[in-house]
Parts: C-alpha cells; structure tokens; sequence
C-alpha cells in the first residue's frame, strides 16, 4: 500500500533520514520504534508532504506521491495524527472535526457519518462538542487529534506517538481503540517510544536509529530481539 | 451549550441595538447645531469602519497582515470615479463593478505573495501601497492629480440622509458578511490557519488557496469601502492611496479588537470621530495615536472588545463553580 525507497530528508542543511525503505501492506498495524530524534516525526510528515524528501520516492497505491502537497495527500487517502495532540485549541471540537473532514466537506451525507464513527470510537468527544478544543484534558485532546485524522476517511492513518505524556490508563485505552480502528479497515502506521505498548498490539515493526532503519520484523521477533529488549522493552 | 446560545443572543441583541441607534442618530442630530458636520463625520467613520473589517478578515481572522489597505480603498475610490465620470457606466453597475476589480488586484497580489510564510505578504503588501501612492501622485492623467477626479453622485444619494443611511446599510451588510464567514467551514479554515499554519496543511487544508481566498473577499469589500468613499467625498484624489490610511486602518482595527466582529467596528468609528474632534492639534495627534496603541498591545493584545470580552470571561469563571482547565495545551 505505501513503499517507501531510499528517502532522504533535510531539515536546513542537515540531513536527518538517510535512506529509509519500508513497505506497509493493505490492513496492517505496523509500529515504528525509536527514540527521541530519531527521525520518526520529520519522516511522517515527510510523508504526509509537509516536508519534501531530498531524494528517494514515496509510492501510496501505485502513485508516487513525494512531488504533491499535503493537501492532495490527504486527499488520496494519507491522514496524520501529529505528535504532541496538535489542535486548534480556539475552534470548538466540532469546528477541529469539521477541520479534519476540510478536504470532502461538501459532501454532507458522508461527513454525517464520519461523526457518526468517530462518536462511537470516542463517546466522549460528542459531549464536549461545543467546547474549545484548547480546554480538554490531555487525554480527551489525543482523542479528538486521533478523531480528526479520521475524519478525513484515511486509507491509512499514521499516529505519531499517541502516548506522549499521557497516564497509563489512558495510554491502554487509546491503544485499544487503534486497535479498534485498524479492525474496521483502517491501515495504520504508529510510532512509538512505548514500545512494549505498540508491539503488544501491532503486526510487524521497524526500528529507527539516527535517521536510518536499523531492525524490522514481526512483532513477536522484534520483542523477542535481544537488542530491542536491552533498549527498548528495558530488560 | 447553553451559555454558548445566550452569548449568541445577547451578541445579536446588542448588533441590533446599535444599528437602530445609529439608523436613529440622524433624526437627533438635526436637531442640534452641529449635527449636520456631526453626520458628515460619521458617515467617513463608517466607511473606515467597512475597511476595518475588511482588514480584520485577513487579519485577524486568516493572521495575514495586510499593509495595502489605503491602497486597496483607493484604487476601489477611483475606479468608482473614473468608471462612472470617463468611461460613463451607470452608478449602480460601477458599484459591483469596483468591488470585483479590487477584489481581482488582491487576487493577483496574493497569487504570488501567499506562496511565502511569515512576513514576506506583510512587505509585498506594504511596498504594494507605496507604489500605487507613486504611481497616483504621478500619472496625473488618471488621478488628476492634486486636483482629483470630481464624481457625480445620482441625485438619490445627493443629501447628506441618504449618503449615511447608505453607508451605514453597507456597513451593516459587511458586518454581517463577515460574521457568516467566520462561522462558517471556510471561515473556520482561516481560523486554523491563523492557529497553525503547518497543522493546517498537514489536516489537509490548502493554507495557499485559503490565504488567498480570504484576502480576495477582503479586498472585494475594501474596494466597496472605496466606492463608498468616492461616493460621499464627490471627489478623489490621489492623497486616498496614502499608506498612511493603511495604517489608519490597521490602527483602528487594533485598538477596537482584532479577530472581533465588533472590534473593527468599535475602533473605526470611535477613533476616526475622536481624531476630527481634537482636530485642532493637528499632525500631533498622531503622537497621541502611537501612545494609545502601544497601551492598548502591552495591556489589550486582542483590542478593546478582547479586553470586554476577557472581562466577561473573568466575571463568568468567578459565578461559575465548575472550573475548567484552562490554557492552550498543544498549540
């Protein structure tokens, strides 16, 4: 479904991707690993078209798409979830939905149900509907941040670590309801420093290391992996 | 929920109360003895004011500063006096006619300009003005110079009554216009944009073609300012391009409260009426006018009506006993 080969990124002069390859198939949960600076973030938005890569090509369902803007991109079916709960914290909740339905809100009917979905994921979010996004609790706005992304219909979803300082308990929620979200055909790329947390609910991973790939496999080997263990799973 | 419809009424409420005094200020000021310069002045305050607002959408609303608007009103001025004077197309069809040409230059300003982030629009816009000034106070053939461009109003308009009534009915219209957008899916677009520009784009939003949407609408309604202009003064010269009025208006809009429907509104007509009554202390007014704007950002960074509406926030935090959680967590 995305392929992406040999992606270079800049940030000013420096180069912080140097060449990342990785494939998500149709239906998958994938999980990206990594710590603080490794790149995670600058390669999602790289992909989302916030960024553009140096060199190297992005391909989402046969088409490249590193050339396009990330408003086309959202089109096609790209959606982000940015890290540490991006709202618009002036504009009510439904505004920030409504924001994340921008690229199809003329089409009324299916924007209806996209809040009919995104209600069922998060009850809560229909509560606090015309309440400022900005006076949420932390865990509330990683819902609407994650309900946002969806509103846009993505074929696949990158959530760029989710968990960021958010309680525990919360934390289990929010990860079931990925879960939730890629049962019912969303495909899904999450990054996380959390990994015991994202292995434990995705199908394979890859870990990030200075810009560069350094592991991928399933689940189940990457937590079985000596190394990911000593650096990530803290054993 | 429930608050938010109250806030809603009472909003309109206090619109409507307005605009029936200022639709019944006339009626008093005849009677008085300065009345009739009274209206005059007022009538130039509003047509300020529809250029505040104007300002605001882009502004305030989308967080692009736009230093043209003198020009902007000027160009609308004179291509309301020239279309009806030289090229003799009816008043009523120049009027539109205006609107859609300045909206057009703000199109073709913002195509390339938009293309940038941060500061970049703030200088085209400004270096925008100074040429259109120039070209102005040169090309005398089309300004006419010191002289201007004398315009016949239709004799419907030819009373001072009606000129303020039909400035005030424009008022009310852009006031309006301006609400609709911002509650609006696209006005809320240029609310995103102003909040973070980057998560805009990355939610799927055009910044560029929002940017540019909300600044051709802008200009639409500075070029209606501009007819108006033309219409009440009977004559334009080329001092109406000034950049001076860019900072006229830009200065009304801060003081009365950016990114406030009201605000432009407040700042335009109660600054403009002050500014002619103290008109006796010539250009040093203006020193008073910096003094007042650097007070009103260090103690008002949203402007008068932020400042009542902070107030109104407090008293309600204050009645209140649930207490939400305040800040712009992840902004």
């Amino acid at each position: 479904m995305l392929e992406l080969r040999d992606v270079r990124c800049s940030i000013g002069k420096h180069e912080v991707i140097h060449g990342v390859s990785l494939r998500v198939e149709e239906g998958e949960l994938i999980c990206l690993l990594g710590a603080n600076g490794a790149g995670k973030s600058t390669l999602f938005r790289t992909i989302s078209g916030v960024v553009r890569p140096r060199s190297g090509e992005i391909i989402f369902r046969g088409e490249p798409i590193h050339r396009l803007g990330p408003d086309r991109i959202v089109r096609l079916g790209i959606s982000l979830c940015p890290e540490g709960r991006k709202l618009f914290p002036r504009l009510s909740v439904k505004k920030n939905l409504m924001m994340g339905a921008y690229t199809r809100y003329r089409n009324r009917v299916e924007v209806k149900m996209s809040f009919q979905e995104v209600f069922e994921l998060f009850p809560i979010l229909e509560e606090r509907l015309d309440q400022d996004a900005g006076t949420m609790s932390g865990g509330e706005q990683q819902m609407l941040a994650i309900a946002r992304a969806l509103m846009a219909r993505p074929k696949l979803l990158m959530l760029d670590e989710p968990s960021l300082g958010l309680a525990p308990l919360v934390v289990k929620r929010i990860m079931e309801t990925i879960q939730e979200i890629n049962r019912r055909g969303v495909t899904i790329l999450l990054s996380e420093q959390n990994a015991a947390m994202a292995l434990s609910i995705s199908h394979r991973g890859y870990v990030m290391e200075n810009g560069k790939i350094v592991l991928e496999g399933s689940s189940q080997e990457l937590m079985d992996n000596e190394e990911v263990k000593r650096a990530y799973l803290g054993a | 929920m429930k608050w938010i419809k109250e806030k809603l009424n009472f909003n309109l409420l206090v619109g409507l109360a307005s605009l029936t005094l200022a639709a019944l200020l006339p009626l008093l000021l005849q009677r008085t003895s300065g009345g009739k310069y009274n209206m005059i002045v007022l009538t130039y305050a509003m047509i300020w004011a529809v250029a505040a607002c104007s300002l605001n959408l882009i502004l305030g609303f989308t967080g692009q500063a736009c230093l043209a608007h003198g020009a902007l009103v000027g160009i609308g001025a004179y291509s309301m006096a020239i279309m009806v004077e030289r090229v003799g197309i009816n008043y009523w069809l120049a009027f539109p006619l205006t609107c859609l040409l300045t909206a057009f230059i703000g199109f073709l300003i913002g195509l390339p300009s938009f293309r940038t982030r941060g500061p970049y629009f703030a200088i085209v816009t400004l270096c925008f003005n100074v040429i259109v000034y120039a070209t102005f106070e040169n090309w005398t053939w089309l300004s006419g110079g010191l002289a201007g461009q004398s315009f016949e109003v239709p004799p419907v308009l030819a009373s001072r009554t009606t000129k303020y009534y039909f400035v005030l009915a424009f008022l009310a219209l852009t006031v309006v216009v301006v609400r609709q957008i911002i509650k609006s899916i696209v006005g809320a677009s240029f609310l995103s944009i102003l909040s973070n520009e980057s998560l805009s784009e990355a939610v799927g939003i055009s910044a560029f073609r929002n940017k540019l949407l909300s600044f051709t609408v802008s200009c639409f309604l500075a070029g209606m300012a501009g007819a108006l202009f033309a219409t009440v003064s009977g004559r334009v010269d080329y001092s109406i391009t000034s950049f001076l009025h860019s900072f006229n208006i830009l200065v009304y809009t801060l003081i009365g409260g950016v990114a406030t429907i009201a605000g432009p509104v407040i700042g335009a007509v109660g600054l403009y009426y002050l500014l002619d009554r103290i008109k006796g202390f010539g250009e040093f007014r203006y020193v008073g006018f910096g003094v007042l704007l650097i007070l009103i950002i260090i103690f008002f960074p949203r402007g008068l009506m932020g400042g009542i509406n902070q107030l109104r926030d407090w008293v309600k935090e204050k009645r209140s006993t649930k207490v939400a959680p305040q800040g712009e967590v992840g902004s």
